[in-house]
């Protein structure tokens, strides 16, 4: 158990009360330390992702700056922020209630058991809190040497790329590198006595052998294309075959390892703040709450739940499919027998007491992403019942069940951005870097793309191209020498 | 850390403002007064790029059926809206344009004297007691004398907060704005007036501290108005130049003495006078009294389709463009409004 000095006596009461409540439920968390901060700290955190130290870059300013003006319209509070770290880190605002600070703490509690047990969650760093401080170090380091101008600078166009990297690369044992092909040696004649060597392997022989050698394999690499065949991790391409210096590769080195760091907390978000919000509430009315804290605790909760026109609320459709799926397994609403009834009343007072909700949602929180618990677990009656629906223009545009899951899994994928990868690095013979979007449904945003890509173009210090689809026809986008262009590719 | 974080933005947003300065000058709606002392200005998103989707469709919640419309607290806005105090507002205009810092005239002359608690003494009321100091003077003595580690201030340790008394030299200045609100002067040249008062008024103001501004409106008949009035009033008929600046004379004669203030007219008119002879005394009013009183005395003629712009004319003619204590400025429409700053306040006075 951990708790800051500042912590008050009835927080920390209520801290040990709900960790062991939450272990009671079945919960599973790393050591989780308390922080109690005030508003002004608090945006400070969040605006470096929870992070007390980031690297110097301006983007933190930016955030910081937004945040705050946020906060002072009073349109916007902070509640709970989490470092997703061995052991957690979580801060309380120091000026809520203590019905606040326990709803965060069951909440934060949840969040951490998330990140300790859900796979996508398994190959994410766990000392994040001192590598984050230790690229600060390093980037600060560069900025005192080069200047900070420079350095920011080269910073800007690696965070364009940021996103640029492949998520299933944690999961893969080892990656192939083009390096690891074992180098061929000159073969020798076996030889009987050591002073017969230089008969039956004559050095020439031997020279002319290794010249040969290195022939066939220069030969071979220039027949090779790089890379062999699609990348998606387009930053690691980038550190290893862009003309940087050392310092360059190694900043893209620390941004794409944050980007890594983050890439499973962008891909459950809606899980994530579901599993905590279900718990948090499951607790405070479980025993955690006297009598007359309910009301202050349901008004909270409601304004974490509330709807936005326009947004997709996280915590609330999160929420409300984990209720949704407890509530279908503990009712045995589920599996080819219950699909295939075709009489609607039995199918309404379906229950076969299965009570196997609690088992079934610990096994979502284990194994599923946003997208896959969204293609898996979202029912057509669920739709319904939130309310959902698709709009374009600020206008609905349908409440068909099928069209809103398409569209929101296709948000979801790769947390809503486009796939990229890079094709060639020989484009065209000219060291010139394509890049090839896999297309599906969705165009690219031009004018973003054109900034990008000058970013891009900074990094491989060549003309750059990016294959896309637009309209039906296939375009070729391309930057080079500060020009923006594009054709259509003709077959 | 975020505060120099912090600090990189609010350059680099302060650089975008003064890149495009000249059109946020010129366009004076881009710019909203936010309070007493800061303005707030709408300026593209500075975010870092990315490859992402066009807009396509999205999924929202909430109760709502086909064809309903959404109401308008949509995501998605382009425009950042930054604050910008006015000083910092001024420091940008003034290295952007190269203003010149002014050269007060004569003696620092208005002196106040503030009291600030910036000092410490041994002796005070317990309600100015300086704990931090208190502790240290304990500490201090008793790890001298090699007590134990408890630590009890005795009266000797005792410190207080105390003021220092400091004479601040301020420099008073008075802008004295008057506007020709005859017929001819329409809604246009009006907006070019306030336009221009607003960015003469944060140049000054960064420049003096307890800047006064007065308002003068004037056909035939020229009066005292206050700002809202001043930008408002609109009379038909003709112009007599003089009585402005009848009324511009009594006022610097009965408040300001040129000795301890800076002064300031700036006269704004479409240059249309009704008749020679007002020109005349116009002209003689501003050389014999005006002028050896005042800072600078700037003349802005505003183009009208109305009116002849005249007035410009004769006072070149009379004066010539050689004379340090006039200004001339014709700001034919809003693009100009960036240079005729320049002309009034380039040089220094």
């Amino acid at each position: 158990m951990h708790w800051s000095i500042s912590m008050h006596d009835d927080v920390r009461e209520a801290q040990i009360k709900i960790e062991a409540y939450a272990k009671k439920c079945g919960l599973d968390f790393f050591d989780t330390i308390f922080e109690m901060v005030s508003t002004d700290q608090m945006t400070a955190f969040a605006a470096f992702d929870g992070f007390p130290v980031r690297y110097p870059h301006w983007q933190f300013g930016m955030r910081y700056d937004q945040m705050m003006k946020k906060t002072e319209w009073g349109a916007h509070k902070i509640y709970e922020m989490v470092i997703q770290n061995d052991p957690s880190y979580a801060y309380l605002l120091s000026a809520n209630s203590l019905v606040d600070q326990k709803m965060v703490i069951a909440h934060v509690y949840a969040h951490v058991d998330f990140f300790k047990n859900n796979m996508w969650f398994s190959k994410t760093e766990r000392k994040m809190l001192d590598k984050m401080a230790n690229h600060a170090v390093k980037i600060r380091a560069f900025m005192d040497e080069l200047g900070q101008d420079r350095v920011e600078g080269f910073i800007d166009h690696v965070l364009a790329l940021e996103s640029l990297i492949d998520p299933a690369l944690p999961f893969v044992e080892k990656k192939h590198v083009l390096d690891d092909v074992a180098k061929k040696v000159p073969v020798k004649l076996k030889v009987p006595h050591g002073y017969m060597d230089d008969f039956m392997n004559p050095p020439e022989y031997m020279h002319e052998q290794a010249e040969r050698i290195q022939q066939e394999e220069e030969r071979a690499k220039s027949l090779l294309k790089t890379p062999q065949s699609d990348e998606r991790d387009i930053l690691l391409f980038l550190m290893q075959y862009a003309p940087l210096e050392a310092w360059q590769k190694e900043v893209i080195d620390i941004i794409r390892n944050e980007s890594y760091y983050f890439l499973p907390q962008r891909q459950t978000k809606i899980m994530n703040e579901g599993w905590a919000s279900y718990w948090h509430a499951s607790m405070m009315t479980g025993g955690i709450l006297g009598d007359s804290e309910i009301i202050d605790f349901a008004d909270r909760h409601a304004g974490a739940m509330r709807l936005d026109p326009g947004n997709l609320n996280p915590y609330k459709i999160g929420l409300e499919l984990f209720r949704d799926i407890e509530e279908r397994w503990n009712m045995g609403k589920h599996g080819v027998k219950y699909h295939a009834c075709e009489n609607m009343l039995e199918k309404s007072i379906w229950n076969t007491n299965d009570n196997a909700g609690r088992k079934k949602i610990f096994e979502v929180r284990t194994t599923c992403n946003d997208a896959s618990f969204i293609d898996q677990y979202m029912t057509e009656e669920f739709v319904e019942k939130l309310q959902l629906y698709m709009y374009r223009d600020k206008k609905i545009v349908s409440k068909d069940f099928s069209n809103i899951k398409d569209v929101l899994l296709r948000q979801l994928t790769n947390c809503g951005e486009p796939v990229l990868y890079v094709r060639d690095a020989n484009f065209k013979n000219r060291h010139e870097l394509l890049l090839w979007h896999s297309f599906e449904n969705t165009a690219l945003d031009k004018a973003w793309a054109e900034k990008t890509m000058a970013s891009l173009s900074v990094l491989w210090q060549r003309g750059v191209h990016v294959e896309t689809q637009q309209d039906g026809s296939r375009m070729l986008w391309s930057y080079r020498d500060g020009v923006f262009s594009e054709e259509k590719i003709v077959l | 850390m975020i505060d120099q974080d912090h600090g990189r933005f609010r350059s680099i947003i302060k650089g975008r403002i003064k890149k495009e300065l000249q059109k946020y000058v010129s366009h004076g709606e881009m710019l909203v007064r936010k309070g007493k002392d800061k303005v707030a200005i709408q300026m593209p998103s500075i975010d870092i790029p990315r490859f992402r989707f066009s807009s396509g469709e999205t999924i929202g919640q909430g109760p709502g059926d086909v064809g309903e419309e959404l109401g308008p607290a949509q995501a998605g806005e382009k425009a950042q809206e930054h604050e910008l105090s006015l000083p910092e507002l001024a420091a940008l205009l003034g290295e952007e344009l190269a203003l010149p810092a002014i050269e007060p005239r004569g003696k620092k002359t208005i002196q106040s004297h503030a009291d600030r608690y910036t000092s410490v003494a041994h002796q005070g009321p317990a309600s100015l007691r300086h704990l931090r100091r208190t502790f240290r003077e304990t500490l201090r003595r008793q790890s001298a004398q090699g007590e134990s580690p408890i630590f009890i201030p005795i009266k000797k340790d005792m410190r207080y907060r105390s003021w220092k008394t400091e004479t601040l030299y301020e420099n008073a200045a008075v802008i004295i704005y008057i506007m020709d609100v005859s017929g001819s002067m329409g809604d246009a040249q009006k907006e070019i007036v306030r336009t221009e008062a607003f960015w003469i008024d944060t140049w000054l103001r960064s420049q003096y501290k307890g800047l006064e501004t007065r308002y003068i409106v004037h056909d035939a008949d020229a009066r005292e108005v206050d700002e809202e009035t001043f930008f408002r009033t609109k009379e038909s008929g003709g112009t007599l130049i003089s009585s402005a600046y009848k009324l511009c004379e009594k006022i610097i004669h009965d408040h300001y003495s040129p000795n301890e203030w800076n002064i300031y007219p700036f006269h704004f008119s479409d240059g249309d006078n009704w008749s020679r002879d007002d020109t005349k005394i116009s002209i003689e009013i501003l050389e014999k009294s005006i002028l050896p009183q005042v800072n600078q005395f700037c003349y802005g003629q505003v183009d009208s389709p109305h009116g002849t712009g005249e007035f410009h004319k004769d006072l070149l003619g009379h004066f010539g463009d050689k004379n340090t204590s006039l200004s001339m400025s014709r700001i034919r429409d809003k693009e100009d409004i960036y240079q005729s700053i320049k002309d009034f306040l380039g040089k220094g006075k």
